[in-house]
């Protein structure tokens, strides 16, 4: 029971320790794709670690909720990232919250995220939390209708029960499978703010979302919300990865069994990271009504999967 | 503790309500009695309601009576059973704050010129009225206590009758409450034919044909579906919520359209018997369209109080798509499933009535320190009034549906009743009931957006207005109102597993189920149908979101230098903004009105570039007028245009057509 938790606790520290990691790999490939050197593998470590370090300036229009923010955007995205098995499977942690109650998490932080924006009473943080709130608003859906889609195909919302049944079928082609892959990885593009919905490296006024509402942070409160986006992204990689690859994840707490799992989602996460990197290089980024057409795409992807397996599985 | 302590509670209740109308007649001579007297006896009948009904959930079982009042045939019946307790406690516990937050609130009218007597005699009676719809066990007191209630509501929205438009307001309301008072009662009509009686006993043993359970069931629904607010009879609604004092809106809004609820309960699963799938569909599609179409519309307001009520249209239709949910479970067999959905819809209502009494509270603060609705005018009250601010973040964090406030806890066990979809035979119902679950999930997301809006325009960056920017902090009793259903929401929110617990009988008397796993795993562990389905721990969830924050804040802020300085906001760099630059309510829902345009009626004009003084002009109409409204209206003025040719001034002529109906009359009856 104990060892459970602990190892509960190790890969809720994983998920932190890991989240930079993820982001400095991704944009290491895109700049080699553009033929540039780009910053070291370990430069998300060391921004982290100097925004950590430096002085807060708040806007004196600030309320305290301005610097209340970045601590529950962080405590709620590593929860809700807590909850997803990592390394191995049957964590006591993963009881307390199913796929839905993630989204809630997820949901929670972002509705602080986008009142931290419009606190200050600038134009630019009123625009980017609008902006987030409509593509989440959109996506929000999409990735319900696909982890439904999961959750009905092993009769339970919970992600433990999902991996399992996944593990138990082998290696067994679900039409439905295919159709809700497709689009939470739309949907993760979307909730990451990543090209083509959102440019994560942008500071071009007209164009940002998620940037535009952390303009005015500084200091440990600009660490903690690059984190947690940090995380967040990790969070989708992983979820990606493990429900729909669940292959090599531990089975039981035994050392080699975890070891295992550690290197295996290392290595989902890499793949992943170079198909991310891939598409940022190749697409461009969409203008802001573009997006409700892609998310439709989306929230259509999945009804299809959701359909697919209602008209199709059940009943075979 | 006997039961019939549990009809001397509920009696008191009703006693205090109509104490605190009569004491009302008082306050033309002396207007304090309003707020010294009679807004605490509405108070305290709230404590008793919520007495009476926790007494009735806790002992279980029913207790009748009947009351020597009504016509000599047929006395009033009264019955307590776990609904009717369950209702009790949730018009007592929004009564109770609303006692509290009153006093303060009614000071302002004391200056006005508007009756007292008829805002606390109307509250009195309003508040009789729907303790009695709940306590009531026949059709007639039923009936009565209905249109008490509609009545006493209607001289409160027509409250400030000096305003053109509350007076237009109201009448819409008298006008829609009545045809669907009409249709309750042809549907008790119906039910009363076969059962031959009018009170409840002898409906329950009624045997209908599916015909004409049908049809009582589509009476019931049009009836209370219109007090409900369900689209497309929501019209009255925001029209009428908002025009009424802030105090009554909570009541309105949070409690009579769950009396509404209650009455669509009591006849459809309680008096019709036999339960049909088909019904449940009905339900399913009218709950999404009114869930949806609701918050989108709430998107797009810019005063508060609107806002309030076409979320409590959306919030109306969630209760809809469960109980259709438990309809489709039950008629199909699955009682298990039936009673999740069932108890999902009860704890929905429940929260909403908390969460929107609140909400409505803090518009009323808003409204009585800043003398203002429109939130355009607003902003930076966060630093005005900490207090109503604190709350108001806590009501709308639990409408948006995060964990772990209340509203997460009822919109998840609704998702786990939808997600149990692959148990039914039919493959229509199968896919119906997960898209009606996308559009819940959809709707769920768009409360987030209105409620972000809500807070950030009106709380949060700076005051737009001069009197907004020197809005002063309300009075004590205003706050602590607020602070009561505030955390009561948290508590709904934290322990499901015992809020479930207080549910379960009502389940299980009406529908032969309670959820026996639910909190089969501990207090801690919320597990609907089994712990390898779905499990959610709200204690632990706070827990451990406590624990980590804690743990980041003491490295953060205790290991890191606190070195902090204010300065001018960035802005990229340009010069500091002024109020006027920050995001208004209606820019922050254009890209929604872009994207779901079509849904709207838009008259927009832009200012063109060389206008020397340029407005922006925005109008957005509710489609159903157009559609439903004014086709009814217009046909009812072309036929009353025709009958309008009877009316000759001549008395022999109207002597015959009395005459003549009256024949007609003895021909049908013989």
């Amino acid at each position: 029971m104990i060892y459970s938790w602990l190892i509960a606790l190790f890969q809720a520290l994983l998920y932190v320790a890991l989240a930079p990691l993820l982001i400095g790999w991704v944009r290491k490939v895109r700049a080699r794709l553009q033929n540039r050197r780009g910053a070291p593998l370990l430069q998300p470590y060391a921004d982290l670690r100097k925004l950590l370090i430096k002085e807060i300036r708040v806007p004196h229009t600030a309320s305290p909720l301005f610097r209340l923010a970045p601590y529950i955007v962080f405590v709620a995205t590593w929860l809700a990232a807590a909850t997803v098995p990592l390394v191995a499977l049957d964590l006591p942690i993963a009881q307390i919250a199913d796929i839905i109650v993630l989204v809630g998490l997820l949901g929670l932080a972002r509705f602080f995220l986008a009142l931290a924006g419009m606190d200050v009473g600038t134009a630019f943080g009123g625009m980017g939390a609008s902006r987030e709130m409509l593509i989440s608003a959109l996506a929000e859906p999409a990735m319900l209708m696909a982890v439904f889609t999961l959750a009905m195909t092993a009769h339970s919302t919970s992600l433990v029960s999902v991996m399992s049944h996944h593990l138990a079928d082998g290696f067994l082609l679900r039409p439905s499978y295919l159709f809700a892959f497709g689009a939470l990885v739309l949907v993760a593009l979307a909730e990451c703010s990543r090209i083509p919905v959102d440019n994560p490296t942008t500071h071009l006024e007209l164009t940002m979302v998620h940037e535009a509402m952390l303009l005015e942070y500084s200091g440990r409160h600009l660490a903690l919300m690059e984190w947690a986006s940090q995380i967040k992204l990790l969070l989708y990689g992983v979820l990606i990865a493990n429900v729909f690859f669940p292959w090599g994840i531990g089975q039981d707490f035994g050392l080699l069994a975890l070891g295992i799992g550690l290197v295996v989602v290392l290595l989902k996460l890499a793949v992943l990271g170079l198909a991310l990197a891939t598409a940022e290089t190749t697409l461009a980024k969409m203008r802001l009504f573009r997006v409700p057409a892609f998310l439709n795409l989306a929230l259509l992807l999945a009804l299809l999967g959701l359909l697919s397996h209602v008209i199709l599985e059940v009943g075979a | 503790m006997s039961t019939h302590a549990v009809l001397l509670l509920a009696a008191l209740s009703v006693m205090l309500a109509l104490a605190a109308s009569a004491t009302s007649l008082l306050a033309s001579r002396e207007p304090r009695i309003l707020r010294l007297i009679a807004m605490p006896l509405i108070g305290f009948a709230g404590l008793a309601a919520v007495a009476a009904g926790l007494a009735a959930l806790i002992l279980g079982g029913s207790v009748t009576t009947t009351l020597p009042l009504g016509l000599p045939w047929m006395p009033w019946h009264i019955r307590i059973d776990a609904l009717s307790g369950l209702f009790l406690l949730l018009i007592g516990l929004v009564t109770s704050a609303i006692g509290i937050y009153a006093p303060a609130y009614v000071r302002d009218f004391e200056r006005g010129r508007d009756s007292l007597t008829a805002l606390g005699g109307f509250t009195g009676l309003f508040l009789t009225g729907m303790l009695l719809v709940v306590l009531a066990d026949d059709a007639f007191l039923f009936m009565v206590a209905w249109e008490l209630m509609s009545l006493s509501s209607y001289f409160l929205v027509a409250f400030q009758h000096e305003n053109a438009a509350n007076r237009r307001a109201a009448f819409l309301y008298l006008l829609m409450a009545h045809i669907g008072g009409l249709a309750i009662l042809l549907g008790f009509g119906v039910l009363a034919a076969f059962g031959h009686g009018f009170d409840f006993a002898s409906m329950r043993e009624a045997t209908l044909s599916p015909g004409w359970a049908s049809l009582a069931f589509a009476l019931a629904f049009l009836g209370f579906g219109m007090k409900a607010g369900l689209m497309p009879l929501h019209a009255w609604l925001p029209e009428a919520h908002p025009a009424a004092p802030s105090h009554i809106s909570a009541l309105m809004s949070g409690v009579m359209l769950k009396v509404a609820v209650y009455g669509f309960i009591r006849v459809v699963f309680d008096l019709t018997g036999q339960l049909q799938w088909q019904w449940g569909v009905v339900l399913i599609l009218i709950g999404s369209l009114s869930a949806l179409m609701g918050v989108l519309f709430a998107l797009m307001q810019t005063d508060l109080k609107r806002l309030l009520a076409y979320s409590s249209v959306e919030n109306l239709g969630i209760i809809f798509i469960a109980l259709g949910l438990a309809l489709v479970f039950l008629s199909t067999g699955h009682a298990l499933l039936g009673s999740l959905a069932f108890v999902a819809a009860l704890y929905h209502a429940i929260n909403h009535a908390l969460f929107k009494s609140l909400l409505f509270l803090g518009a009323g603060a808003i409204l009585h320190s800043a003398h203002e609705r429109d939130l355009e005018q607003m902003g930076g009250l966060l630093r005005r009034m900490p207090w109503t601010g604190s709350f108001f973040l806590i009501g709308s964090l639990s409408i948006s549906a995060l964990p772990p406030f209340n509203g997460f806890v009822s919109e998840w066990l609704i998702f786990q009743a939808a997600l149990q979809a692959w148990q039914l035979d039919s493959g229509v119902l199968r896919s119906l009931i997960p898209i009606a679950s996308a559009v819940l999930a959809l709707t769920g997301a768009l409360v987030a957006a209105t409620f972000v809006k809500v807070y950030g325009i009106a709380f949060l960056g700076q005051a737009r207005s001069r009197h907004v920017r020197h809005a002063r902090q309300g009075a004590l009793g205003m706050r602590v109102g607020q602070g009561l259903l505030a955390a009561l929401c948290v508590l709904f929110g934290v322990l499901p597993t015992q809020i479930i617990g207080l549910l379960e009988p009502v389940s299980a008397q009406m529908l032969g189920t309670g959820l026996p796993q639910a909190g089969a795993q501990g207090w801690l562990w919320l597990t609907p149908i089994s712990s390898e389905t779905a499990s959610y721990s709200a204690p632990l969830t706070i827990l451990l979101l406590a624990l980590i924050a804690g743990i980041a804040f003491w490295w953060f802020v205790r290991r890191a230098p606190r070195r902090m300085r204010r300065r001018d906001p960035w802005d990229c760099g340009f010069a500091p903004p002024s109020p006027r630059m920050q995001y208004t309510a209606t820019a922050f829902a254009q890209p929604m009105r872009r994207v779901f345009g079509m849904l709207f009626e838009i008259d927009e004009s832009r200012p063109a570039f060389d206008d020397a003084a340029p407005r922006y002009r925005l109008k957005l109409t509710d489609r159903a007028w157009g559609l439903l409204y004014l086709p009814v209206m217009q046909a009812v003025e072309a036929a009353s245009r025709r009958v309008v040719r009877l009316q000759s001034g001549n008395v022999r002529v109207y002597l015959g057509w009395t005459l003549a109906t009256l024949l007609v009359l003895l021909w049908i009856i013989s």
